[in-house]
């Protein structure tokens, strides 16, 4: 067993007829942010998704500390340590804060977090906490999903479009919250449309196009020009300068 | 006072129809499945009780310790098995022609079993008891006692639901099934759970059927109709509401009936249709989210 | 900004080696077949007995009206346990005009129209409502039509009303224009069916249904797009309701309204097949086929086809007749679009 905390080893997901993730490879290291960036459509929801079980895997395998889980549930890599916090956050509306956080507690694992805990990383949440979730503004109803993810106590917490459809101040606040959750030896997969954004908080980023790796590496050793290419497919680097 | 007469009445008969009608509701709320086998599934309460209680030794008013654990353990099998094969086809025409044919094979099973002729629950005395504080007004102890076993009920599935573990998974489930995957939630399980509560409602609604009145292999459709006239007037997904719709229902009744006995359903029916015309979403529903 | 050579060139329509074809292949020798079928229909009575002609206008009154529940259900996605309402009122209308001396046959369509006019106001209530609370308003508004016409004596009131008009017909004639009206009705509907579905209205339901809000936003105006849905099968169930009322030489309100009516339609338009013109066909023969092996059985026929419609609709979702289509690539009634792609050019890319 080397190092790797998560391995993904040849993946292929169909969606449909489509497709959406055609033999991806790669591990994530304990206790660093690693970044599946691509455009709309790249295939990057759709991995994450089929890493934590909710889309079945055409072939290839995931391993989790060194078990592969590929053949496991949902629920057991839950309480294996894979949790993930959907895109477009998917909060049961009905239910309050703290009813969604409970819910989160169903297959927990021992860790460092609890509602408590949650509370502490976001204050504004234990006065708000009977308010039924479909109150939230976006940016609010992004921080208790993560709190649901987190209250499980998972080792690798994925995380889904963070920043989609929220005020680029929301997402720095929310984004602000990656140090403590790294310091209590959570490990993080995120799928960011936002390259920059990614760019900004990743160890190492992994760019997808039509559901192929065309880029990985540290965002230290990448030249823009490179990720641009990755992102949009471009064959040759002296593209038409897109900001990322 | 005969007018007070009726509105008393149709209050009684309310707390029959949302007995009839909770776990009407709650699968439709849950699961989204508009189980059309509902009320046969209450008839066939009605005929469990009459095999087998006289052979346990109890009294038929206790009936329900032997039949509402058979109900409960017989939704969730149904649930996990027909049921879940239906709803994984994603289609709701499957489940409805489901329970369809569930409804029809079990109205001619007991047709084949027990004959047409209609039975009922022997009770004893509190069949015939009633409270009668003048001459016109007469409220029977039982109607009494069905009125309190609903209200005690939905009460009891209301703290189910927003106190316990399983009450909040059931609403995370209902709400949102993939996002309950998510955290760890089995949704069939939880379905089944919700069926096994159900059924276990339906149970005590046979038996509360077979107490008031007669029952029949056939009697089960007009009760059908009836529940989901409660469900649709009180709003789906309010519990509560299902039994202030049970009444409205039931109120609306009795006064046709004080008008002219053959206006009884009809007068219920156009208080329906006023309704549906007025709130289409029923007069107590739970605000969606916007 | 375009990335040349990554993308797969969009499917225009029309362009690029792309055509549009209406009729699957086989198409227009089953029509054939079909023109075939109904010549030999219409000439039944001269072949067949007096008995198998009336079992025969029972088939077409339940295919017209599971033809015109599937038109809600299947194209509207609009499923109702109520069409006994309009049957039950199309008889009435027939019960009604030939007391006041009309001719029974020759009223039969103005029945149906009569339907139609009833079930504009109907439309504009029970459309307010979506899914199960459709079926359900749908539901009470049958049986609200039966309390209300049991409730005037001068139709028989509960325990309903002959047809007048009829005596003077010899039982052979009467059992032939029976027999005809049927099969014009239950033929009228199909083709009228057919013909809507094909035309812009039938593209614009596919679309409601699919996607109702991207229709919304295409500019449809979906409730006037059920309503006209709505009354149309109102129609054709009035006009089958006429048929049944003439054939039965009388009317009930218990039998004409009956729910009944709902659990049969139900099970043939689901046995054969929601969304398609056949599935109705397919279920009504299966239909009839087990009633008429089955039926001395009592009770246990009735087991068996409620067996049926639990075992299709978990193992054979679309139908009996959608399940086969697909095998056969068959269509009896092309009102779909094939779109023909040019020949695969490069081999690797998905489609």
């Amino acid at each position: 067993m080397s190092g790797r905390l998560l391995e993904v080893d040849e993946l292929t997901v169909h969606h449909g007829q489509l497709c959406a993730v055609d033999h991806v490879s790669f591990a994530v290291d304990p206790g660093e942010v690693y970044a599946i960036i691509g455009a709309n459509g790249a295939g990057k929801s759709t991995l994450l998704r089929a890493i934590v079980g909710v889309h079945p895997v055409t072939s290839g395998r995931i391993v989790l500390a060194g078990e592969d889980v590929t053949g496991i549930p949902a629920r057991g890599r839950l309480s294996r340590g894979l949790a993930l916090v959907p895109e477009g956050r998917r909060l049961f509306p009905s239910l309050s804060v703290e009813e969604n956080l409970k819910v989160g507690t169903v297959r927990a694992r021992p860790g460092p977090f609890d509602i408590a805990r949650v509370y502490e990383l976001f204050p504004w949440m234990l006065e708000r906490r009977r308010q039924r979730a479909a109150r939230l503004s976006g940016g609010e109803q992004q921080a208790v999903a993560i709190g649901r993810a987190l209250v499980a106590n998972p080792s690798v917490l994925l995380l889904d479009e963070l920043s989609l459809g929220l005020a680029p101040v929301v997402v720095q606040r929310i984004y602000a919250i990656l140090p403590e959750l790294l310091a209590s030896g959570v490990t993080v997969l995120l799928v960011e449309q936002d390259v920059s954004q990614a760019l900004r908080v990743a160890n190492r980023v992994h760019c997808l196009l039509e559901g192929r790796t065309t880029l990985e590496g540290s965002p230290a050793g990448l030249r823009r020009a490179d990720i641009e290419a990755a992102y949009f497919g471009l064959r040759s680097s002296g593209g038409a300068g897109v900001p990322a | 006072m005969t007018w007070l007469n009726a509105i008393l009445q149709g209050l009684l008969l309310g707390g029959f129809y949302a007995l009839f009608a909770c776990g009407l509701s709650l699968l439709f709320g849950v699961m989204g499945i508009i189980n059309l086998a509902h009320g046969d599934f209450a008839v066939i309460a009605g005929y469990v009780a009459v095999v087998l209680v006289p052979s346990t030794g109890l009294p038929m008013v206790l009936g329900f310790l032997v039949v509402v654990p058979i109900f409960a353990l017989g939704g969730y099998i149904l649930q996990r098995t027909l049921f879940q094969s239906a709803l994984r086809r994603g289609d709701p025409m499957t489940i409805l022609l489901v329970t369809f044919g569930l409804s029809v094979i079990t109205e001619n099973a007991l047709l084949q079993a027990f004959s047409a002729n209609g039975q009922s629950l022997n009770i004893g005395s509190l069949i015939a008891d009633s409270i009668n504080p003048n001459r016109v007004v007469s409220i029977s102890d039982i109607s009494l006692v069905v009125l309190g076993v609903a209200v005690v009920l939905l009460a009891g599935l209301q703290l189910l639901l927003s106190r316990t573990s399983i009450g909040r998974m059931i609403r995370a489930v209902a709400d949102d099934r993939e996002a309950a995957e998510l955290v760890g939630i089995d949704h069939r399980h939880v379905f089944g759970i919700a069926a096994a509560i159900a059924l276990a409602t339906v149970a005590l609604a046979g038996l509360a059927s077979g107490m008031i009145t007669e029952f029949a292999p056939s009697s089960g459709t007009a009760n059908l109709l009836f529940a989901f006239e409660a469900v649709v007037i009180g709003g789906i997904g309010s519990l509560w509401g299902t039994l202030a719709g049970g009444m409205v229902l039931g109120v609306a009744q009795q006064i046709g009936a004080q008008i002219n006995p053959s206006y009884q359903i009809l007068a219920g029916h156009v208080v329906f249709l006023a309704v549906l015309a007025v709130r289409s979403r029923g007069l107590f529903a739970v605000r969606e989210a916007a | 900004m375009s990335a040349p050579g990554t993308l797969a060139p969009l499917p225009v329509l029309g362009a690029g080696g792309y055509r549009i074809r209406r009729s699957a292949r086989r198409s227009s020798w089953l029509l054939g077949l079909g023109a075939g079928v109904l010549v030999l229909l219409a000439f039944m009575p001269a072949l067949v007995s007096s008995g198998d002609t009336s079992l025969l206008v029972n088939v077409f009154i339940l295919l017209t009206v599971s033809t015109m529940w599937n038109l809600l259900a299947g194209y509207a996605g609009l499923i109702s346990i109520g069409q006994q309402a309009f049957i039950g009122l199309g008889a009435y209308a027939v019960v009604v005009a030939a007391i006041h001396g009309m001719e029974p046959f020759t009223v039969i369509p103005v029945s149906a129209v009569v339907c139609g006019v009833l079930a504009v106001p109907v439309a504009a209530l029970v459309l307010r409502t979506r899914g199960g609370y459709f079926a359900i308003a749908t539901w009470v508004v049958a049986s609200t039509a039966q309390l209300v016409i049991s409730s005037i004596t001068s139709i028989g009131g509960g325990t309903g009303h002959p047809v007048p008009g009829l005596t003077s017909l010899s039982p052979t004639q009467f059992a032939h224009l029976t027999y005809w009206s049927a099969l014009a009705v239950v033929v009228v509907a199909l083709g009228a069916t057919y013909l809507l579905l094909r035309s812009r209205l039938g593209l614009v339901l596919s679309a409601v249904r699919d996607d109702e809000d991207a229709a919304r936003a295409a500019g449809t105006r979906v409730s006037l797009v059920r309503g006209a849905v709505f009354v149309v099968a109102a129609i054709g169930c009035g006009a089958a309701g006429a048929v049944l009322a003439v054939s039965q030489l009388q009317v009930q309100p218990a039998s004409a309204f009956s729910v009944q009516w709902s659990a049969e339609i139900i099970f043939v338009s689901l046995i054969g097949g929601m969304g398609t013109i056949e599935g109705p066909i397919l279920g009504t023969v299966i239909y009839f086929a087990l009633q008429q092996n089955l039926a001395q059985h009592g009770a246990w026929y009735l087991i068996i086809v409620g067996a049926v419609a639990v075992g299709v609709a978990i193992w054979f979702p679309r139908g009996l007749w959608g399940t086969l289509a697909r095998r056969l690539r068959v269509e009896l009634f092309p009102v779909g679009y094939h779109v023909l792609g040019p020949p695969p050019q490069d081999s690797g890319s998905p489609t």
